[in-house]
This record gives structure tokens, C-alpha cells and sequence, in this order.
């Protein structure tokens, strides 16, 4: 069996597919790959289904020694990637191209010059064992494989039965470093709060915290206050979402991630919409951020 | 029944009583539409989950409308099982101060209680018992300050729920005895030993 092995981590490295979506009754939340698209896209582009497992590398760092004949792409987060051979050589790798090891070599991911999480798929995904139907790492839960260390032997899957896609161009834009507008419908507790703060909401521009992960990304800037009436009322735990806004006593904004847990006691103001979910994974600390209402049906 | 806004791909259900809740719970997650991935019910509340691809916010708002939750009392029951329980817990003398009856009395009162499980929350595993009859037990205030560390299997009581930490984790529940039963393996093909629904007795048991 073919596998790669990990030489360095980098901050934090991750198994992760496409989660484990139906066990909330179990308390367990879905989990899965923080930017989707990113994981679709990696996947197609060395031929794999969408939902097999990759690595998620949280600030670049990684290193893997790949056998020849591994094909594998980056996407996600831009980094300088580099592929170095056994002589030494070392081999550019652009984003969103998949590309073969012809012969044994160390794949190097370095600095993210764009976006935060950065997707490394290889053909075959990886064969780790799964838990409830799924290989991926819930960070708050503690299930699933864990975080990648040093030495881990990773075994590929076998051969997926389509080939690597002919297309050697994707045109994909790195994640933006500027402004990142995030579309917002109102959730179940917007009335909790004051006609100021839903203005506050909308007109302000947020600012990413160093203290987010993939639980939740904490948005910094002015308190969103509750009406009178209900400062210091306790709700009963509910069901959250990914995406769901949670505002904490002191006013402060989360906006809950892929490893949210399944109920929370936190009035939730807003949700942002599924088409702006994985903007959220790419939040560098420190970027802006304004929440617009989303309009549509759906 | 009340219907909240919850983004583009899920409704909150709100009610006036946990065992409404947990009514429209059964009857939904029985007969669910294609479209509806889950249902996540919570203490007043059941949180409905859409695949906006195959159903929209519209079509799920008039099937959970048409469907209404069955009357309470009426909630099917998903088995029994009986768990040992040694109370030796650390806020014995807490509790017993707070039911108005003596340290041993706690483990009497507790154990002559039937519990169900109404949902499950804060871990995997983790379910909020409350007693079949309704609440008769006075509800016991969370500890003030969380403990950083109480053990697997340890079962704890706040508010008017009764529950068992399934893994070591921080909590500040009020802790009265250990279970060795094993509440969570994800190896198991039914992890949890305990899902909504769940009634639960507990058998006192020498350490």
C-alpha cells in the first residue's frame, strides 16, 4: 500500500472530508473541511470523489514525503509549496494544478501569502481509519484521527476509478486580503436585540480575532447590546448551525465554525448563509469583515 | 408552536414545555421529508436542518406545520436501561442541602426517580435525563465555578436535569455519584448508550 509520511506538521495539520452530518442527536457536531470548495476542488483536480479525505495545514509548514507516482494539487490558501528531489532540486508548485511525483520527493509548504487554510489532496485520498462514517478531525469533540504529528505514516487510498482530469488550468482568485463581505439572514434571537445593535451589525467593520479556530471566528469591534429587558436572561441551550452568530453576555460576536457544538446558550442575532461559509475559513487575523443582509428566497 | 428564522437552511421549532419539544421530536424524526437532514432537539426547542437543494425554507415550514408534534405524554419510548451508580460525588452535602433531607437521602431520592433522556448536548454522549413524572425533584443550582476537571462516567445534576459526563471534560454540574457504565464509544455501532427517548433507571452500588 502506498502512503505518505509526515516529516512536519506545520501549526496544526488535519484530516478532513466532507464531516459526518447527522449525528446532532448524538451531540456530535458535523465536523468536515472548514472551506468546502477548497476540498471539492482539490479533490477533482487528482480525480477523487468529493468526499475523500485530505489535509487541511492551518498556516502552511507542512512537510509530507510523497512515493513516486503520487499525484497531488494544493488549494485553498496560497503558500510558496515547493517540491524538493532526492538531488536537491526544487520544483515550483502552483495552486490548483495537479501534479505527479515521478520519483520519491518532500512536498514543502511554506509561508501563506493569502487565506489561512490550505487543502493538499493526493489521488486516492487518505485511507485513515474513519469514526461514524467519517475521517474527520472535530477539533472540540476530540473524535476522529488526530492532529497530524511528525512521523505519521498516512496510507493512500486505492486508485479512484476516474482519471486525473485533462484540465490544467483552473482559474481560481487566491483568498482576498482586503475587506471580506459575508452574507447574513436573521437568526432565531435577532429580537433579542436593540434596533442599534442590528445597525451596529451591518454598518460596522468587523475585525477578525487571533482568537478564532475552527470552533468559532470571533469578531471583533463594538458591543451589540440586548433590549432592556432581557440583559441577563438566560436562554436555554439550542441547536446551532456553522454559521450561526452567537452573542456572548458582554456583546461580542461569534460567528461558529465547522466544530461548533450542537447546542449552545448564547442568543444567536444571525446566520450567515451557506454561499459565504467558507470565506470564514480563510480569515486571516486582523482582516476586516462586514456582515451584509442577504436577500433571496431559497 | 412557534417557527424562528434560522438563515437560509434551517428552522428553530420554539415551545412553551420541554415535553412538547420532545413530542414534536418523535413524531418528526420518525417521518422526515427528503430535504431534512436532521432534527436537533434542546430544552424548548427543535432545531431543523434543510439541504436547501431539495428542500426549501418554504416547503419545510408548511410539512412541519401540517405535521404538529404528538400531545405530551404520548412520547415513545426507545428502551430502558439501568445504570450501577455509586454516590460517593463530591456536592452530596450541596444537594442534600438544597432537596432539604439528609446525604444519604440524595442517593434514595435520586435512585427511586425514573429518568428519560430528552436530548443530548455539550459532548457526544452527553444526555440531559429529566424525570418521567415530570420535575418533583427542586432543580439544584450549577456549581459557581466550573471544575476544571471531573472524571468519565461521573453523573451530576443542574437545573432539572440529571447527566453523565461520557468523557473526562471541565463541568460545572453538581456531581453525586460515578456510573462505571461506558455512556460514549464511537468504536460501538451505536455510540451512545443513552439517545433521546432513553428512559434510565440508576441502581445504587457499593464502590
Amino acid at each position: 500500500m502506498t502512503a505518505v509520511r509526515v516529516i512536519d506538521s506545520g501549526p496544526l495539520a488535519l484530516v478532513q472530508d466532507l464531516g459526518r452530518p447527522a449525528f446532532a442527536t448524538l451531540g456530535v457536531s458535523a465536523s468536515g473541511a472548514f472551506d468546502r470548495a477548497a476540498h471539492r476542488l482539490a479533490n477533482r483536480l487528482v480525480g477523487n470523489p468529493d468526499d475523500a479525505a485530505a489535509v487541511e495545514c492551518l498556516l502552511g509548514g507542512l512537510r509530507l514525503a510523497m512515493p513516486p507516482g503520487t499525484w497531488f494539487t494544493i488549494t485553498g490558501a496560497w503558500s510558496d509549496a515547493v517540491l524538493v528531489l532526492d538531488d536537491g532540486a526544487r520544483r515550483a508548485i502552483e495552486p490548483h494544478t495537479a501534479m505527479r511525483v515521478n520519483a520519491a520527493a518532500e512536498l514543502q509548504l511554506g509561508q501563506v501569502s493569502h487565506g489561512l487554510r490550505s487543502t493538499v489532496a493526493l489521488r486516492g485520498g487518505l485511507a485513515v481509519p474513519s469514526v461514524l462514517g467519517s475521517r474527520s478531525r472535530d477539533t472540540l469533540a476530540g473524535l476522529g484521527p488526530a492532529p497530524l504529528r511528525a512521523g505519521d505514516v498516512l496510507p493512500l487510498g486505492p486508485e479512484p476509478a476516474s482519471p486525473v482530469p485533462v484540465a490544467d488550468l483552473v482559474p481560481v482568485d487566491p483568498p482576498t486580503e482586503g475587506v471580506v463581505e459575508l452574507g447574513v439572514r436573521p437568526g432565531p434571537r435577532h429580537d433579542w436585540f436593540t434596533a442599534a445593535a442590528h445597525r451596529l451589525l451591518t454598518e460596522t467593520e468587523w475585525i477578525t480575532s487571533a482568537r478564532s479556530d475552527r470552533t468559532g471566528v470571533r469578531l471583533d469591534g463594538p458591543a451589540l447590546s440586548r433590549e432592556p429587558e432581557l440583559v441577563g436572561v438566560e436562554l436555554a441551550s439550542e441547536g446551532m448551525l456553522r454559521g450561526s452568530i452567537q452573542i456572548s453576555p458582554d456583546g461580542a460576536p461569534t460567528v461558529l465554525g465547522p466544530d461548533h457544538p450542537v447546542t449552545g446558550g448564547y442568543p444567536v442575532i444571525a446566520v450567515v448563509v451557506d454561499d459565504s461559509l467558507d470565506l470564514l475559513a480563510q480569515l486571516r487575523p486582523g482582516q476586516p469583515v462586514r456582515l451584509r443582509r442577504a436577500t433571496g428566497r431559497r | 408552536m412557534r417557527l424562528l428564522p434560522c438563515g437560509d437552511r434551517a428552522l428553530l421549532a420554539e415551545f412553551g414545555e420541554l415535553e412538547q419539544a420532545l413530542g414534536a421530536y418523535s413524531r418528526w424524526s420518525t417521518s422526515a421529508p427528503a430535504g431534512i437532514i436532521e432534527f436537533v432537539p434542546a430544552a424548548r426547542t427543535v432545531l431543523v436542518r434543510l439541504d436547501p437543494a431539495v428542500m426549501g425554507l418554504g416547503a419545510a415550514e408548511q410539512w412541519l406545520l401540517a405535521h404538529p408534534p404528538l400531545q405530551p405524554g404520548a412520547l415513545p419510548s426507545t428502551g430502558l436501561v439501568t445504570l450501577p451508580l455509586v454516590y460517593d460525588g463530591d456536592d452530596l452535602t450541596i444537594v442534600s442541602e438544597v432537596w432539604g433531607c439528609s446525604r444519604d437521602a440524595v442517593g434514595d431520592l435520586h435512585g427511586a426517580t425514573e429518568w428519560v433522556c430528552a436530548f443530548i448536548g455539550f459532548a457526544p454522549g452527553f444526555s440531559y435525563l429529566v424525570p418521567t413524572a415530570g420535575s418533583v425533584l427542586p432543580p439544584v443550582p450549577r456549581r459557581a465555578t466550573s471544575r476544571p476537571r471531573v472524571p468519565t462516567g461521573a453523573v451530576g445534576l443542574a437545573a432539572e436535569y440529571c447527566g453523565i459526563y461520557p468523557r473526562a471534560s471541565p463541568g460545572g454540574w453538581q456531581v453525586i455519584g460515578r456510573t462505571p457504565a461506558v455512556m460514549w464509544d464511537a468504536g460501538r455501532a451505536f455510540p451512545a448508550l443513552v439517545t433521546p427517548g432513553t428512559r434510565v433507571r440508576f441502581e445504587a452500588v457499593r464502590a
